[in-house]
């Protein structure tokens, strides 16, 4: 059953904050909830539908949606895969609107790891009990850093890719995050900037990763004739696709993740094509990460990520493919270690025309989202959006 | 000169009902992997089903403990360590360490053997692996 025009995307919010000092979880939840209700022009007793993942605190969705005041939810999806969860949940609650089960879909997404001093990514630890491959890996300090390090030593190594390349993307990254008043880190940086700063995980730099930062955002999906309704710009959910990818029993092969299915699948929903795509929002956990997505969406050809980085390939009004231009999770905010929110809401600010003027694509009608959960190449999942201003 | 591998303290590895046979032989000084008696494939990490066919006709085998990288990073922290996986001449490619080595000098491909490292509180010894 195709999404393809059953919802829109009316409501968007990100928290402004990247330090969450004076808030708990669930009150950064609530805060998002209200600015996306506030952006689409509704109230809380319109969400019948409501989405988050574990980093909502409690028991699925059950306690956030209680201090919420959320009492008319007749469909909720507590579904979790990591970082890209709320681009699959567009597609879920898409889903749920097609068959009648909400009419008004709220998504949130909120934490505060930098508040609470939690080392991300470089400290290795167990994400859940009873984790089968944690007695294996463990032991072997296994962090997020070091299993995207190694899909990027991998990578170089089939493909002939640079550290010079990669830090490309986050020289675009940064270009763009200029502009952005909320940016936890503003300035703009060079591919020597990139390469000369201090080595994390060969061959990733501090500045391959991502901000850790506290905050999060929140979406508002509704079926058409509500979404008609409002005074927002239209953006209209073409196609959603996700997918996971695992080790197969040691079958590894870190050349590709999950993207490549979903890819195909959104696009073939969406019934358009790479090439049509004029703003491509792409999870930044790391620089590597973004280089395998572009690469599996088939923005270019496996391998060939490299020099398609390159050269400002992907800084607004410079390069081809514009993409995060809010300065991403590399630059702006990757709220509560997980991307796929802002992700979103950024391809709505392009979608409406609403991003800031040096970053806007000129009539942008077409725009996809890409998400990330997990740890690239070896054990994640990945989710699809394409999105279009009516 | 190179970056010398830390000799870092090792957590002890969970271990679970499923495994347990996994890590009595690892205390008995042997490496071994998961194979599906169905298909006759080694598997890693070991478990009690198969990852090509979802049975239980799953065996422990001993593995010769001979691979090459095939890929890996080091981690710069202050006790330099340096994750990878290698494959195994049986097929898996294991999620492991690299150890006993200078680890600027480590390269994809290269030949490794096993060594299995003590771990803490009197933990089953884990495999890790050293150049060949």
């Amino acid at each position: 059953m195709s999404i393809n025009g059953a919802a829109y995307i009316v409501g968007a919010f990100e928290h402004p904050t990247r330090k969450a000092e004076g808030q708990s979880v669930a009150q950064l939840h609530a805060e998002v909830a209200y600015g996306a209700l506030q952006d689409a022009g509704l109230s809380k007793d319109d969400v019948d539908g409501f989405f988050c993942t574990a980093a909502a605190p409690g028991l699925g969705p059950i306690n956030q949606a209680d201090y919420m005041g959320l009492t008319k939810l007749r469909h909720v999806d507590s579904t979790d895969m990591g970082g890209c969860s709320y681009v699959m949940h567009v597609g879920h609650a898409a889903q749920a609107i097609k068959e009648g089960r909400c009419n008004v879909a709220l998504i949130t997404l909120a934490g505060r790891p930098r508040a609470e001093g939690m080392a991300t990514g470089t400290v290795p630890r167990s994400w859940a009990p009873n984790i089968p491959d944690d007695p294996f890996e463990i032991p072997m300090a296994r962090t997020v850093v070091t299993s995207y390090a190694m899909v990027a030593a991998r990578h170089m190594h089939e493909y002939g890719t640079t550290s010079e390349q990669l830090a490309w993307i986050k020289v675009a990254a940064s270009t763009h995050a200029q502009y952005n008043p909320h940016a936890m880190l503003p300035k703009v940086v060079t591919v020597e900037d990139v390469v000369n700063s201090p080595m994390v995980a060969d061959p990733l730099h501090r500045l391959d990763c991502c901000v850790i930062s506290d905050g999060g955002g929140a979406l508002i999906v509704a079926r058409p004739e509500i979404a008609k309704s409002l005074k927002r710009p239209l953006v209209k959910v073409l196609g959603c696709a996700e997918a996971t990818k695992n080790q197969g029993g040691g079958q590894v092969d870190l050349s590709y993740s999950a993207a490549r299915a979903t890819g195909a699948a959104a696009f073939a929903e969406a019934k358009v094509k790479p090439a049509d795509i004029q703003y491509a929002s792409i999870y930044d956990s790391f620089t590597i990460t973004v280089l395998m997505q572009l690469e599996d969406l088939g923005f270019c050809e496996k391998g060939q990520g490299g020099k398609f980085v390159a050269d400002g390939n992907l800084i607004s009004g410079v390069g081809k493919l514009p993409f995060n231009t809010d300065g991403g999770g590399l630059c702006n905010n990757h709220p509560a270690n997980r991307g796929g929110m802002t992700k979103v809401i950024e391809a709505v600010r392009q979608l409406r025309g609403e991003a800031h003027a040096k970053v806007q694509v000129p009539g942008c009608k077409l725009a996809l989202a890409n998400g990330i959960g997990g740890l690239l190449g070896h054990r994640h999942g990945a989710a699809t959006l394409i999105m279009e201003r009516e | 000169m190179g970056t010398m591998s830390a000799n870092r303290a090792i957590p002890a590895p969970k271990e679970d009902p499923t495994t347990k046979p996994f890590w009595d032989a690892a205390r008995a000084g042997k490496f071994l992997i998961g194979k599906c008696k169905d298909t006759g494939k080694h598997f890693w990490y070991p478990r009690g089903c198969s990852p090509f066919t979802l049975s239980n006709n799953v065996e422990l085998v001993e593995a010769k403990g001979t691979g090459t990288i095939y890929t890996f990073t080091v981690m710069r922290s202050k006790e330099p360590h340096a994750l990878a996986y290698v494959e195994l001449d049986e097929g898996p490619r294991i999620f492991t360490n690299i150890v006993d080595c200078d680890l600027d000098a480590l390269k994809i491909g290269q030949k490794v053997k096993v060594v299995l490292k003590p771990t803490e509180e009197g933990g089953a010894p884990v495999p890790m692996f050293t150049p060949a």
